[in-house]
């Protein structure tokens, strides 16, 4: 029934491991014609379906069994929820009469999940599954989307039951808004008509929406530039005269200038994290506030809005798009331009000793910047938000909220399923890939072409940056010695390695990588290991307070 | 600044864990908290007393909407309303002291509800000023047990919650 369910959702993938109070469901697998794939870890399977969702704006579906297959969810769940990713987890359970007994591998997943879901079910009876799993994907999907959970004991799934699934849903407790009113709309194209520095910033729910159309639209009518947050990359044009680059902790020079110099800041489908912001009292201190989101609760949470406006950001825009008159903003657009000459972003580059920087470059060169580039958490994720240009949506999969080491790797394998014929990129550091690497054999069981750059230092580098800035260089366990030979790893698992140390190697490795389409390749990247991610704000300080950057 | 909300939920296993938990995981200060079944039986009714200011209350209203099985939230600190709350007070009474605690029920509109050989219980309802006065008169006497349920809220007059009236949830 749950197959069946799944095929009526037009589910073409499923990320699933199985167990005992899954065997039901899995029997019902073996031949239906829905595609599995096995990782080699939940927490690989859940971080799959996320990037398959980010990859491809469709719902992610993983499946895991009771107990300790749903507790391996769990970080999946929590980082799908902080970055708003449809993910549609179903785990088993121990049959209903053992509810609540600690029966062998039983765990009260759905109250562990309960503040990391956008909601959750445990289905009791089978004639409440076909409607509840309607109802998983439903709100999953809509509104501002979400991970959701259903949790099946192992004996509804072998329950008999008519199976009706219901073809329309109503529920009268989640009604999303999606147009925006018409008042608020007029009032913020008044305020964008009046402004003389304005500033838009994309988020994540750009992305989500597919409103990168009408944002480049408006941006270059009214000529305004744009910054954007780490999920907000590839929401508009990161080559565009216009575009900013991004924005906060390591931001760049120009974007935290304009934002603290702006008269005008336009939030789309962000929300104002404090990595982005900084210290809250001098994010844009003199400008008006205009908030475009799809979640009411997110306007007004962290800093006061002027105008907010609800609902759908492409729906918004294109209302937006058809009354928009610009304001006069030459000076300040040559002002910013003027920021981004004196402060671009850089990095020494030496011929001994291999750049990180560089790696990320010559990758965005190889691929024209043509690719699905997933990353892991820290140093590396940041370099690669700076030195890769994301021009398309969809082409950065990250982990911004919740920061969670380890889901790069199984998040390209899902982007790879999403997207075959496509490039894909995971870009790691050596103490991330360690999470999952594991998932190594997921990715030679299906042949998946993926590339993955492991930016090598040997350190835990982001934290071992701030040891060296605010604790003296008092490297308290951050130092990977005992790091493994990744080429060996790799072809242990029948994948392709490949050991880079100079720069001169770096061309050369990347285009070997490109030209294996049969299996992943894991390329080490042996580099600086004391090298810094720069410009950077210190935690709770003003944005445009900025070490290694802009004005001494 | 407290704050009354009566919220309408689905009557479903596990809502009451939901609004808890979110209350516990956002920071927000539940004063009390009363459950029950409405007229509808698929609807409960929660009349939540909360603590904090403007920005404070529109975060939790919001946050709540926010909650699949929440269906309607009204916010009732600005509104004509009927509050009341009941509360049980196990209190001693010497043989000597019931007459006395006997003309205070009355004066209180209280009653005396169980009567053993050293203590009796008094049943109060109201709203907060009174029961604190009476809870403050019967500390004389030693009071061994107080339980309250928590404080429902109604609007007076024509004006009633209406489920899918205005006001109902967006977003």
């Amino acid at each position: 029934m749950v197959v069946e369910a799944l095929i009526k959702e037009k589910v073409e993938v499923i990320f699933g491991y199985p167990g005992g109070a899954v065997l039901p469901l899995y029997d019902a697998l073996f031949d239906a014609d829905i595609k599995h794939i096995m990782p080699r870890h939940e927490q690989g399977g859940i971080h799959a379906a996320d990037g398959y969702a980010r990859a491809t704006g469709k719902p992610g579906v993983c499946i895991a069994t009771s107990g300790p297959g749903a507790t391996n969810l769990v970080t999946g769940i929590a980082n799908a929820y902080m970055d708003s990713v449809p993910v549609v987890a179903i785990t088993g359970q121990v049959p209903v009469p053992l509810i609540g007994t600690d029966a062998f591998q039983e765990a009260d997943i759905t109250g562990i999940t309960l503040p990391i879901t956008k909601h959750n079910y445990l289905v009791k009876d089978v004639k409440d599954l076909p409607g509840m799993i309607k109802e998983a994907f439903y709100v999953s999907v809509t509104g501002r989307p979400g991970p959701v959970l259903v949790d099946i004991p192992r004996d509804v799934f072998v329950q008999e039951a008519n199976f009706e699934y219901p073809e329309r849903i109503d529920m009268r407790s989640y009604r999303p808004t999606y147009t925006g009113h018409g008042g608020q709309i007029n009032r913020a194209l008044r305020v964008i008509r009046e402004a003389k520095k304005p500033v838009i910033c994309t988020g994540g729910g750009v992305v989500g929406s597919g409103a990168q159309e009408e944002l480049l639209k408006i941006a270059e009518m009214a000529q305004i530039p744009v910054t954007s947050t780490l999920m907000g990359l590839g929401g508009f044009p990161g080559g565009h005269p216009l575009s900013l680059g991004m924005l906060g902790m390591h931001g760049t020079v120009c974007a935290n200038y304009a934002v603290t110099e702006s008269d005008l800041f336009i939030g789309i489908g962000m929300r104002f994290d404090d990595r982005v912001t900084g210290k809250l009292d001098s994010f844009a201190p003199e400008a008006k506030v205009i908030h475009i989101d799809i979640d009411p609760a997110e306007i007004g949470k962290n800093i006061a809005v002027n105008v907010p406006i609800v609902g759908d950001i492409k729906r918004i825009l294109g209302q937006m798009l058809k009354k928009l008159r610009k304001g006069d903003t030459r000076e300040w657009v040559s002002q910013v331009d003027e920021w981004k000459r004196l402060y671009p972003l850089g990095y020494e580059y030496s011929e001994e000793e291999l750049k990180p920087q560089y790696v990320i470059e010559q990758i965005c060169k190889i691929t024209g910047g043509d690719a699905v580039i997933a990353t892991d958490v820290g140093q590396h994720q940041m370099w690669t938000a700076q030195y890769f240009t994301f021009n398309k949506a969809r082409s950065l999969i990250s982990s911004g909220g919740l920061g969670t080491m380890g889901y790069g790797f199984p998040a390209a394998i899902g982007a790879q399923i999403g997207r075959p014929g496509e490039t894909v990129f995971c870009i790691a550091g050596d103490g991330s890939i360690q999470m999952n690497s594991q998932e190594l054999a997921t990715a030679v069981g299906n042949q998946l072409p993926i590339k993955v750059a492991i930016i090598n230092n040997q350190y835990l580098g982001m934290v071992r940056q701030w040891q060296e800035l605010f604790f003296k260089r008092r490297y308290s366990s951050t130092f990977l010695e005992q790091g493994p030979d990744f080429v060996k790893l790799a072809e242990a698992y029948g994948a392709a390695g490949i050991r880079v140390t100079k720069p001169g190697e770096v061309v050369p490795a990347l285009q070997q990588a490109m030209e294996i389409k049969d299996r992943p390749v894991f390329i080490d990247f042996q580099v600086a290991s004391e090298e810094n991610v720069f410009p950077m704000v210190a935690p709770a300080s003003p944005i445009n307070q900025i070490i290694g950057g802009g004005k001494e | 600044m407290k704050h009354v909300l009566a919220v309408i939920v689905e009557n479903r296993p596990g809502v009451l864990t939901r609004v808890a938990g979110l209350f516990s995981r956002r920071g927000f200060n539940i004063d009390s908290i009363a459950v029950g079944e409405t007229e509808d039986s698929e609807l409960s009714r929660m009349t939540i007393l909360v603590e904090g200011d403007e920005n404070v209350i529109e975060q939790v209203i919001k946050q709540l909407n926010k909650l699949i099985d929440v269906v309607k939230i009204s916010n009732l600190t600005n509104e004509s309303t009927v509050n009341r709350e009941l509360v049980l007070i196990k209190v001693k009474a010497e043989p000597a002291a019931r007459a006395e605690l006997q003309q205070l029920a009355e004066t209180f509109r209280a009653k005396i509800v169980d009567v053993s050989l050293d203590s009796i219980i008094v049943e109060v309802t109201g709203d907060d000023e009174k029961i604190k006065a009476f809870e403050l008169l019967l500390r004389h006497f030693g009071i061994q047990e107080l339980v309250r349920t928590g404080k429902i809220s109604m609007m007076r007059g024509v004006k009633y919650i209406k489920i899918n009236g205005e006001g109902g949830k967006s977003g």
